[in-house]
């Protein structure tokens, strides 16, 4: 019977894979049609100067530094996410990890490409990289944009290494079930896997250092990007809780990002089955969790802001209580707090189309957010005299646009070219782990097709690793 | 010892005429925005007059404050620049090295006093203005920040003339372009580091401030506080 079930997983998850629909197609030529016109946006933009933007003295940051914040947070959903729910053997993590780690992995690399993006002459970004050039200069490190590209640097390396761990045996499955060209790439892909007790071994101790190392990785990365305002003596950005503060909002958007993410897989793809009203129960508690930590880091900076009464920090605070910034404020707290908190406390309401609504809120109020916390100090400094406003322009609405377009193309090439939700660790989780019989010998050297993790892995993993073991 | 150049501000003497951010444009290639441009807040004037009125009508009083790049000592600019262009330079000076500013924008975020100025766009003068071009000064491209120098290229023109005659650089024997200009003497430049220079004898007298002090930037430049 478990066979017929393990023909049915490989049926269900391995189908985008070899069949291509008109959703794909429509799917890819909208989203590529956004991308294209930020590309060109951005091409307009270089060829013209960046006074394209709406930018201006004194707000020199806007939407291309929101944009880089809310994607790096973004980012937060996946690895972190996956690692934590990894370490701590939440069994029905499974259907979900690597579309959360996917999305890491997307949203670093969209996200990372606005400190590039914002340049005024971005054909000389590759002066920010440390080598030794032949101007004898290296980049300047007690700035932190040189932190950030070490941060980012280092947490892309582990995140794609993160989400290519796993994805090995089910490149060696798909090679097994392919022919032609697909069994030639997979077969590539899957550098050699043949399922052994060996590999498995070493498969299961690289993930777990792995999601050991990537938490505090995932953790520096946003109280970096946070230090990118900290660290600037601007009023209400000088402050000691951005680091804590970023990495809430990081997670808490990035939680918010996955379940929408996994919701549009659901429909497309097909996955009702897999992914199931349990995983958007528990992934919505986790969202409320992070909701009301969210809003206790707001009510905290803004009471103490308030509460100490400095001058040029009020002045940016009553921009955004009941200022020319209110109603983006409250929009802010009603979209990341205010709505979703009842759709995620009440269990009535914590439904999928419950947890979706929400966090479709979230993920505006978390941009708004990410918008507030620069836009407005910088538009209100010290001297009155030269404060400013900012209005943007079509051509950052397109980029913001292409950025989101960006994140679908992608979502949707990688579900094309590999399992979204990862087909072994599935199956391992599907046997019951005390009945199992004990294992074929090692020599059988079965492929990992539909037996694969029941083969090799209990051994080793009943030894102590325990990352696939319930 | 090295020199420190710092500069004194008068607020009784400054009456608002804006021959500084005249003469200063004229003297740094300072590119004009235009109308539109302007009104969207990218106008470049390294020196501006900040006007403030203190009281209500027909009490008013009108004050000035000229402001300019205030060469702090402990600049927020300075490191915050992934790529140098914004450095300490030996005499005190923050320099905008043009040539290796990639345009993060960073160091005028930084800046409290947002005396920091980008360039929006490639800077045009209409003809005929091209032909009165200081030949001193490099014109800055697209996407490069900006900023007053305390006309650099004055300090060091006087340096090499003063070496090449083999003698010490006189109180008072250059300024930059805004003190020169100005009517009323309200600006005063010189060695800090002179003790019997006017601009030191000036910056201990007890009426002087430093813009934003609190902030611990240690700026060069001094403001009389107005007393009249």
């Amino acid at each position: 019977m478990e066979t017929k079930q393990t023909a049915q997983i490989n049926d269900d998850l391995l189908r985008p894979l070899f069949r291509t629909t008109w959703r794909f197609y429509c799917g890819a030529i909208v989203c590529g049609a956004v991308v294209a016109a930020a590309m060109a946006a951005f091409g307009y933009q270089v060829w013209n100067g960046i006074g394209v933007w709406g930018i201006d003295r004194p707000v020199f940051w806007a939407f291309d530094i929101t944009n880089f914040v809310f994607w790096i947070g973004i980012s937060h959903a996946g690895t972190l996410i996956s690692a934590i729910l990894r370490l701590a053997n939440a069994t029905w993590r499974r259907p979900v990890t690597r579309c959360a780690e996917v999305i890491t992995v997307f949203a670093l690399s969209i996200g990372g490409m606005f400190p590039v993006v914002h340049l005024g002459r971005p054909w000389l970004a590759f002066w920010l990289f440390p080598y030794r050039s032949e101007r004898e200069i290296w980049p300047q490190f007690r700035s932190p944009l040189m932190w950030d590209f070490f941060a980012i640097g280092t947490y892309l390396t582990g995140s794609i290494t993160f989400l290519l761990l796993p994805i090995i045996p089910d490149w060696a499955l798909v090679r097994d079930k392919a022919a032609g060209w697909r069994k030639r790439m997979y077969g590539m892909l899957a550098l050699g896997w043949r399922g052994t007790p060996r590999q498995w071994h070493r498969l299961e101790s690289a993930m777990h250092i792995m999601a050991v190392a990537i938490i505090p990785v995932a953790v520096s990365v946003h109280t970096i990007v946070s230090w990118d305002f900290a660290m600037a003596p601007v009023p209400m950005w000088h402050s000691t809780i951005f680091g804590p503060y970023f990495v809430a909002g990081a997670i808490f958007s990035g939680i918010a990002g996955l379940i929408l993410a996994m919701a549009i897989l659901r429909k497309l793809l097909h996955l009702e089955e897999y992914l199931l009203p349990v995983h958007f129960d528990n992934l919505g508690k986790l969202l409320l969790m992070m909701s009301l930590l969210w809003f206790y880091f707001v009510f905290a900076e803004r009471l103490t802001t308030w509460y100490g009464n400095e001058a040029s920090e009020m002045a940016v605070f009553w921009q955004t209580q009941r200022g020319g910034f209110a109603p983006l404020f409250w929009a802010m707290v009603v979209c990341n707090f205010v709505i979703p908190f009842p759709l995620l406390a009440i269990k009535k309401l914590r439904t999928i189309s419950g947890t979706v609504i929400a966090s479709a809120t979230i993920v505006v109020g978390m941009w708004l957010e990410r918008f507030l916390i620069i836009v407005p100090s910088l538009s209100h400094k010290y001297l009155p005299y030269a404060w400013g406003t900012y209005r943007p322009t079509w051509v950052e609405i397109t980029l913001t646009a292409g950025t989101f377009a960006a994140m679908g193309l992608f979502y949707l090439l990688f579900a094309k070219f590999v399992p979204i939700i990862s087909v072994w660790e599935l199956k391992a989780g599907m046997r019951a782990a005390p009945a199992v019989p004990s294992p074929l010998p090692a020599r059988t050297r079965s492929l990992p097709l539909t037996a694969g993790p029941r083969t090799a892995v209990p051994r080793t993993a009943d030894a102590g690793l325990g990352a696939t073991d319930d | 010892m090295a020199r420190k150049w710092g500069m004194v501000v008068d607020l009784d003497r400054c009456t608002g005429c804006e021959a500084c951010v005249v003469a200063c444009r004229a003297e740094n290639n300072v590119p004009t925005a235009g109308e539109d441009q302007a009104a969207r807040g990218r106008a470049i004037h390294w020196i501006r007059v900040e006007r403030y009125w203190e009281g209500e009508f027909p009490d008013a009083r009108l004050k000035f404050r000229p402001v300019l790049c205030q060469q702090c000592d402990a600049a927020p600019c300075e490191p915050v620049c992934p790529t140098y262009a914004s450095y300490h330079n030996p005499e005190g000076l923050n320099a905008q090295i043009y040539n290796r500013c990639v345009g993060t924008r960073y160091c005028a975020n930084a800046c409290p006093y947002t005396v920091r100025f980008f360039n929006f766009y490639n800077p045009v003068w209409a003809k005929p203005l091209h032909l009165q071009l200081n030949p001193d000064v490099s014109v800055r491209e697209v996407g490069v920040m900006e900023k007053c120098t305390f006309c650099v290229q004055r300090i060091k023109s006087a340096e090499i003339q003063a070496e090449a005659e083999k003698r010490g650089l006189k109180d008072g024997e250059f300024d930059p372009a805004c003190v020169q200009s100005c009517p009323p003497k309200a600006l005063v430049f010189g060695d800090l580091n002179d003790p019997e220079s006017e601009v030191s004898r000036l910056a201990r007298s007890r009426r002087g401030t430093k813009l934003l002090g609190d902030l611990g930037t240690l700026p060069s430049v001094t403001y009389l506080e107005k007393e009249s």
